[in-house]
């Protein structure tokens, strides 16, 4: 006997099955039910779609797919079960609270995926004669204008897919100016608490990156970056809010320098979530900046993308803006594409990706911002820093905070592994925290904080969720402090225990091979 | 306001706990020059559901939906029926609203998920492995381009004219800063591709040739022969596939040879979207997978010896190598990946090659009754369910004029080169299972009045 399901329970396990051994013949544990792979229950020949005629012959000699290809099919009964069984193995906002840091886990309103299915959005091509997609362009614009106005900003380039696109966007925008300028710095320099895309994205532009040094108490260290600009210094790519969770006080000041010595200025706007309606970037002398449409601005992450990274910029980099993008001529809009660039944007640095960008998440991101309007957007960063510090001070007694002193943190808490037992880590907290029924924090990043732990918990969750999970976090460091032996061995109660990450990279299996 | 669960006596609570006497007090690291008094001027306050649907409608009736009547455009973003089932299941919550599977045992469902994706990705493109996906084919093509650099260690990239030219565009744009050299053109309006020519064309700075498969002008060819020249020469042959679909009738580039395949994954699940989000794919042969960029999925064990799955090989990263990285790319294009993966499952092999072979005919049954309007011919001699018209006058005024027959009639060259004024008479049309008879009997009719 061959059992179906090669996850779960199998004969050569060699236990009884039964509840005394907590095994079953399945591998199901009631609600929590083991899927197969497609390749193991579907067929060649079976197909969950009717079509209304019969396969027409081709003559496609020599051309013509002919060997089997290896594609296995579902009814659509059996794939609507299989997708709905694997959709249960997943944490999502939508169970419970999911506070990873920097990545802005918030509710996403389902009026946004209503509006982004309208026929007028979803089922337009991007290339239609222009008359035919006013509506589509109505929407960039509107969603360029009010991100324009909440960072105080002279323009936006609303093509970028994803907040990594959006800083190779920015990126490309300081080359080009440099370039117009006849000047050919090299150096772009980047805090060494920043995410892992911002040397990632110089490096990628052809830029080499250097290491601005931090202060002891989190922030970019103001006389040491203004020690190292120079003639070949192009730029500085600063988080802000940081990822240690604080504003970055001395922001004027660094731009201020920076301008002074030739250089330009990109904010990564990963955290804009922390002072939309507040704080406008543009007024802190940024030259640049990326919003991530699906952090702030409620867009779904989908289990890893799509993203959206709309940057905008300042009057000294907008000539170098790429193409296209929409503009507004009375009641109606227009593209500048490459064939009236010339005459209109001559100075863009080019295109960045076929078509217009994420509409997709555009018409999210507007009918969100609508609905929350320039009162709601401002309650929304007030209420996602007092969460946030909410959780902070509620758990500095159990768990070190390293910038607990150096003042409020804006929308993320940031802990330390420092002071738990002996052979206890940040994973063990983390992995505690799946068997009270979380999404772990964000863990070991920023790197410049060993064991890291950043907690953003967003301004959609209610006092009595973070009551909980504060109670939920305090048990489980205090069982790491305790030296418990059975959180080195959680989660206990998930779909999976620990995986192998080693395994997986030393001997890949990438694909399906039977 | 509806999203957000905090009362007044909460805040004044949390206050306290804080230490702080208002919200002002956590805002104190702000200079004073940027704070805000209040909120931003000018714009409208918080507004109800009903209100935000209203104007989000109306701005929605604004545009001329493809569904709304006859419709033929293709040239990289293609519209076919997605089953209902589709949009329900990316719909669930515990799909839509998850993150990049960090945390692997609470995320299962996205790693299986995307470890079928790849499976199914690969073995339609011919290839060994997929990635858990791209932003787009236009961004994937570029990576690829890179990823050639970085194995032959040669910066010269040789692009056929058949390459959509906003790939082209995008490469262009990339290389302007990397260093790279392409060396590319318009395309020429001949029955047959320029593969042969490129052949000749490698030499031993060649990192890699770029081909698209069918082309923008809708053209296919085999390029077993091309493969050859590009191994001979130790350059990698990158095809690029923006209609997936095709690849249910002939023949994958994988199986001519090509050394890595990109492509545009929007035709299945994804739907047209005004041109995003859509879904890039990205596959290679194995001996190249680790100098492949974005995510991918491995199967594994856990601790109890359950199978399961991960991310892995994330050394080549951004998050762990950071400027050493093989690319900035920090997502993949995870809801869309799953919309086609389902897609694809619902289709399963036969699906796929019956929806394919439909495709194929109307296309053939429209291009010839398009041929039959005087003064119209069909520059292909081979193509799947794209081609191009020539016509005997310029082709984008006609695109309008049709427009207001309500007839949307294809892409002009005309839009996609607006310099080069030889293609000007070309029209590229698309024809999906989502055409019927009377469809192309309208745009044939249509045709025939604007051009008389």
């Amino acid at each position: 006997m061959t059992a179906l399901n090669r996850a779960g329970w199998r004969p050569e396990m060699n236990v009884a099955g039964g509840a005394d051994d907590n095994v079953t013949f399945t591998g199901n544990r009631a609600l929590m039910l083991e899927e197969p792979l497609i390749f193991e229950i579907g067929g060649s020949e079976t197909t969950g779609v009717d079509f209304d005629e019969a396969a027409p012959a081709a003559d496609l000699g020599s051309l013509a797919r002919t060997a089997p290809i290896g594609l296995p099919g579902l009814s659509e009964s059996e794939t609507v079960r299989h997708y709905t069984r694997l959709s249960r193995q997943n944490y999502a906002i939508d169970l419970g609270l999911f506070p990873l840091g920097s990545c802005t886990m918030k509710h996403n309103p389902r009026l946004n995926e209503k509006v982004a299915r309208m026929p007028g959005f979803a089922d337009v091509h991007p290339l239609q004669p222009q008359e035919t997609v006013q509506g589509a362009y109505a929407v960039i614009h509107e969603l360029a204008e009010w991100l324009i106005t909440l960072t105080g900003m002279d323009s936006v380039a609303m093509s970028p897919k994803a907040g990594a696109h959006g800083e190779l966007c920015g990126i490309l925008c300081i080359k080009a100016a440099l370039e117009a300028r006849g000047e050919d710095r090299r150096v772009i320099l980047v805090p060494e608490s920043a995410h892992g895309t911002n040397p990632a994205t110089a490096a990628f532009a052809g830029f080499t990156v250097e290491d601005i040094p931090a202060t002891e108490e989190g922030r970019v260290n103001l006389e040491a970056l203004k020690a190292r600009l120079g003639p070949d210094v192009a730029g500085v790519m600063i988080t802000n809010p940081n990822t240690c969770g604080l504003f970055e006080r001395d922001m004027k000041a660094i731009s201020d320098a920076v301008h002074a010595a030739g250089g330009y200025v990109y904010c990564d706007g990963a955290n804009f979530n922390a002072i939309v309606g507040r704080v406008r970037p543009g007024d802190l002398g940024v030259d640049a900046m990326h919003i991530n449409l699906h952090k702030t601005f409620s867009t779904p992450h989908g289990g890893g993308g799509p993203g959206s990274g709309p940057v905008v910029l300042s009057a000294a980099l907008t000539p170098f803006a790429p193409l296209p993008f929409v503009t507004k001529q009375g009641d109606s809009f227009r593209l500048i594409e490459e064939e009236n660039a010339g005459e209109d944007h001559p100075q863009t640095f080019g295109r960045m990706t076929a078509f217009h960008g994420q509409m997709g998440m555009f018409t999210r991101a507007l009918t969100y911002i609508l609905s929350h309007g320039a009162d709601g957007l401002k309650q929304v960063a007030e209420d996602a820093v007092l969460n946030a510090n909410y959780v902070l001070r509620s758990l500095t007694d159990v768990l070190d905070a390293p910038f607990a002193a150096s003042g409020p943190c804006m929308h993320e808490a940031l802990f330390s592994d420092k002071g738990l037992a002996e052979g206890f880590s940040t994973l063990d907290i983390a992995k505690g925290l799946i068997d009270e029924g979380y999404h772990p924090m964000t863990v070991y990043f920023p790197l410049v904080v060993h064991g890291a732990m950043l907690v953003e918990p967003t301004e959609t969750e209610s006092k009595a969720v973070l009551d909980q999970f504060i109670g939920a976090l305090r048990s489980i460091a205090m069982r790491a402090k305790n030296g418990d032996p059975a959180l080195k061995t959680a989660p206990h109660f998930a779909p999976r225990a620990r995986l192998d990450e080693t395994l997986a990279a030393r001997k890949p299996v990438l694909a399906w091979e039977g | 306001m509806r999203y957000l669960p905090l009362t007044s006596d909460d805040r004044a609570a949390m206050l306290a706990t804080i230490g702080a006497s208002s919200i002002d007090d956590l805002f104190v690291d702000v200079p004073a020059e940027a704070r805000l008094d209040g909120p931003i001027a000018g714009l409208p306050n918080h507004a109800s559901e009903l209100a935000v649907e209203r104007h989000m409608g109306a701005l929605a009736r604004r545009s001329r939906a493809a569904g709304e009547g006859p419709f033929f455009l293709g040239a990289g973003a293609y519209r076919h029926h997605v089953p209902a089932s589709v949009d329900h299941l990316i719909q669930r919550g515990e799909f839509l609203t998850a993150y990049t599977p960090y945390q692997p045992e609470i995320a299962q469902g996205t790693l299986q998920m995307l470890f079928e994706f790849q499976s199914q990705v690969a073995r339609l493109l011919g290839t060994d492995v997929a990635n858990a996906s791209m932003y787009d084919g236009s961004t994937a093509c570029w990576e690829a381009i890179v990823m050639a650099r970085r194995i032959t260690k040669r910066a010269k990239a040789l692009l056929s004219t058949g390459l959509h030219p906003h790939y082209r565009s995008v490469a262009r744009t990339m290389a302007k800063y990397t260093g790279d050299i392409l060396v590319d053109g318009d395309p020429s309006l001949d029955a047959g591709t320029d593969w042969a020519a490129l052949a000749d064309s490698i030499d031993k700075e060649t990192s890699c040739v770029v081909v698209q498969y069918p082309d923008i002008l809708g053209r296919i060819d085999d390029m077993t022969k091309l493969a050859e020249a590009c191994q001979a020469a130790g350059a990698l042959l990158i095809a690029v596939v923006t209609e997936p679909v095709a690849l249910g009738l002939i023949k994958s580039p994988g199986e001519m040879g090509a050394d890595i395949v990109v492509g545009e994954g929007q035709s299945l699940g994804v739907g047209l979207q005004f041109g995003g989000p859509y879904v890039g794919l990205f596959a290679c042969k194995t001996k190249y997978v680790r100098q492949m960029p974005g995510r991918l999925c491995g199967e594994t064990v856990d601790a109890n010896g359950k199978r399961g799955f991960v991310l892995t090989l994330s050394t080549r990263e951004q998050h762990i190598r950071r400027e050493k990285a093989t690319s900035n790319i920090c997502t993949n294009s995870g809801l869309c990946a799953l919309a086609f993966s389902i897609h694809m499952t619902l289709l399963g092999e036969a699906g796929l090659r019956q929806l394919a072979a439909i495709n194929h005919s109307r296309a053939k049954a429209a291009a010839a009754e398009l041929a039959k309007v005087p003064g119209v011919s069909v520059l292909n001699n081979s193509f799947f369910n794209e081609f191009t018209l020539l016509l005997p006058t310029t082709a984008r005024p006609v695109i309008h004029k049709l427009a207001e027959k309500d007839i949307l009639g294809g892409v002009s060259l005309g839009r996609l080169y607006p310099d080069n004024t030889g293609l000007e008479n070309g029209l590229v049309v698309a024809v999906t299972e989502t055409v019927t008879e009377a469809d192309i009997a309208a745009f044939a009719a249509a045709l025939k009045e604007v051009l008389a």
